[in-house]
């Protein structure tokens, strides 16, 4: 189906990416969202507050972020799509119900504006250190996706897609913007509703006595009624069998968890989605993602102005990590300098799927600034096989 | 037709409550499933279309109380079923949105979400069965254990202050404020009914005995001498003062309806605000329904 363009700004905009986020979901058809003040994140629930109510939709703000990540979960039971935002420090309170709605199989969309962290950190500057907590954060084993965007641009079109996401998998969805992603004002383009495809909620359409909250089709994914619709449903974070109750049983745990995991991972190769540029004859590919990978695209076309064969490749949807292709370009690349403001994250993906087949190296830092392209490009330079000497 | 005498009647309140689940996991003498049955019986006497009944609880023996109702019922996280609770019930107003959880549960890791739903008078009706301790980890101290009380957490007796948990419900803003005890079945019953017509944020403390965890270490007896205490010391004040009912260990206990006014709900001030600010913009939020719903 296409969008409701009522929630549709179509138009040529100079918009913030926070701002532009706001706009993909409203476009995606979240007509709910609940939030927190944080920063550097809140002016999407800001824009959202002033937008939403013009088209039947609503923003609350609520007391944290732990009820704010869970408000968003008991109105998509209602029937709504909705979204939360928030950066690092909430961005660890909402952790419980990120595995909530992984484990309730709730589709839902979470927002998180990286900021320098841990802890308070750097509330105004950039950083990319959530990567992995976006992944591992929530105890238990459950699996999500996560979008990386790298322009205003992209944080409307992969809100959107978020959304999707969620819907087509019933999964949360990680928006993984960052500082600077979020303030950068750019053009954004908007098209029209009928362009906009969306996924629509998996509803049943069996009757209360056939169906099963928790019977999952050959896709892994079950069907989903709202509340007040007569089927009186169970929905536990315990572990539940089919019926939706609790079953504190080994059984009951692979039944479900194995299903929780393999419906993400069966499909990795579908979800992935990276970007390329030059990798074709690259020897030293470079890997960033988000605005890093701006910088790194500097750094490349500088690489190959001095001749050296750099190609840069970008992880679009960074959870599930695009394994099937960086093990394609494992094969043939003599090196790979991954490029993140943290200390060391993306670089662990690589490292395992490359398996030695290359060297790979890490250029990272603690976040607060990006990296610039020439630092990059010395990395590149680094890496070569017949480098000059090494310092 | 042959004449069948049925020996037993069926019993009206298993419209509501999955029989197919029973047993429940509470303990004998524990009084939520009493509770539970009191709540059947609101129901059934409110006369509510069941399809649009939906039960929220968090965690803890009273949590489980979602799973035994015949209706759409929510297990959700720790001290989270208000807010998830408020999410539901904004996205479509048209639910009767209950929020039916334990002390520790609500008052405890989800205090905060309580005063501020409280506050809001967000339309949902919290249920709190109070039973002094945190049963299902054991029985350790809960905001709720009266001073001197003993638990696994305070072996040589509470030195915390408890909550009074009606005069924060008052304070914070809520618009019905109830306390009775599983003995009181009757006066339960029509008070939960009295919640469920109530617009706005109704609370009704539920005092329960935990024979595990609580009355036996504490020396107290069984659940029937706590169902005998409960009878011997509940006094009947509707109205009284809330900052008056607090609870002394095995002291009186204030019951009846202490708060019962009216005050503009969450929804009704959001319409009112955007109706007068927008005007003829505002694309409307609540009331039909249907509005955040794709």
């Amino acid at each position: 189906m296409t969008a409701d363009p009522a929630g549709v700004l179509t138009g040529t905009h100079f918009l913030d990416g926070d701002q532009a986020c706001c706009e993909g979901a409203l476009a995606a058809g979240c007509r709910f969202a609940a939030g927190y003040p944080i920063t550097p994140s809140t002016e999407i629930v800001e824009r959202f507050a002033q937008r939403a109510p013009l088209v039947s939709g609503l923003f609350v703000q609520l007391e944290d972020e732990l009820a704010s990540s869970i408000a968003i979960q008991g109105a998509v039971w209602a029937g709504a799509k909705a979204f939360t935002v928030t950066s690092g420090p909430g961005f660890s309170l909402m952790m419980e119900h990120i595995g909530y709605a992984a484990m309730t199989e709730t589709p839902c969309v979470i927002v998180n504006v990286q900021r320098g962290g841990p802890s308070t950190g750097l509330p105004t500057l950039p950083g990319q250190a959530d990567l992995m907590q976006a992944r591992w954060g929530s105890h238990g084993d459950y699996e999500l996706i996560a979008l990386s965007p790298n322009s205003p641009q992209e944080c409307f079109s992969l809100t959107l897609e978020a959304f999707n996401f969620a819907e087509q998998y019933r999964v949360p969805v990680i928006v993984l913007m960052d500082e600077v992603v979020g303030h950068m004002t750019e053009k954004v383009i908007i098209p029209p509703a009928e362009q906009i495809e969306i996924v629509p909620r998996r509803y049943t359409h069996l009757s209360p006595e056939d169906y099963l909250p928790f019977h999952a089709g050959p896709d892994g994914v079950p069907e989903m009624v709202r509340a007040g619709d007569g089927y009186r449903i169970h929905i536990t974070g315990m572990t539940h069998n089919e019926r939706g109750f609790p079953e504190v049983s080994v059984e009951a745990q692979e039944n479900l968890v194995r299903r929780l995991v393999d419906k993400i991972r069966l499909h990795a190769d579908a979800i992935a989605r990276v970007e390329e540029t030059a990798t074709e004859d690259a020897e030293i590919i470079v890997i960033a993602y988000g605005i890093t990978s701006r910088v790194a695209l500097r750094a490349v076309q500088m690489a190959r102005e001095r001749g050296v064969a750099a190609g840069l490749l970008r992880p679009v949807v960074v959870w599930p990590f695009p394994e099937q292709r960086l093990r394609e370009l494992a094969a043939h690349a003599r090196g790979f300098l991954v490029v993140e403001m943290n200390y060391g994250q993306m670089v662990r993906e690589v490292e395992r799927i490359v398996a030695g087949r290359a060297p790979v190296s890490l250029l990272g830092h603690g976040g607060g600034s990006v990296h610039t392209p020439e630092q990059i490009l010395e990395s590149i330079v680094a890496l070569q096989p017949v480098a000059e000497p090494t310092r | 037709m042959s004449a069948t005498v049925e020996l037993v009647p069926p019993n009206p309140v298993e419209a509501i409550l999955r029989t197919e689940r029973m047993p429940s996991i509470w303990c004998p003498g524990c009084g939520i499933g009493t509770t539970v049955n009191c709540f059947a019986r609101a129901l059934l006497q409110a006369k509510l279309d069941p399809k649009k009944v939906v039960v929220v609880s968090g965690i803890g023996c009273s949590g489980r109380v979602a799973g035994y109702v015949d209706l759409d019922s929510f297990h959700t996280t720790h001290g989270r079923a208000i807010p998830f609770a408020t999410g539901l019930k904004l996205a479509n107003p048209e639910l009767t949105t209950i929020v039916y959880s334990g002390d520790g549960d609500l008052v405890g890791i989800g205090g905060n979400h309580f005063i501020h739903a409280a506050r809001r008078n967000v339309d949902l009706k919290v249920f709190c069965v109070n039973n002094f301790t945190y049963g299902m980890t054991g029985g350790q101290v809960a905001p709720t254990t009266p001073l001197r009380a003993l638990s696994t957490t305070t072996p040589y007796g509470c030195f915390e202050q408890p909550f009074n948990l009606p005069q924060i419900a008052e304070a914070a803003g809520a618009v019905y404020v109830a306390r009775w005890t599983s003995y009181h079945v009757r006066q339960l019953a029509h008070a939960m009914g009295e919640a469920l017509r109530k617009k706005g944020f109704a609370f009704i403390e539920i005092l329960s005995p935990c024979p595990t965890l609580y009355l036996r270490r504490n020396r107290l007896g069984d659940g029937v001498a706590m169902m005998q205490y409960f009878k011997e010391a509940s006094v009947v004040r509707h109205g009284a003062p809330t900052r008056e009912v607090g609870i002394d260990f095995q002291g009186p206990l204030a019951v009846g309806k202490f708060v019962d006014i009216e005050r503009p709900g969450f929804l009704e001030l959001v319409n009112q605000q955007l109706g007068r600010t927008l005007d003829a913009e505002y694309a409307g939020c609540g009331g039909e329904g249907d509005y955040v719903r794709g």
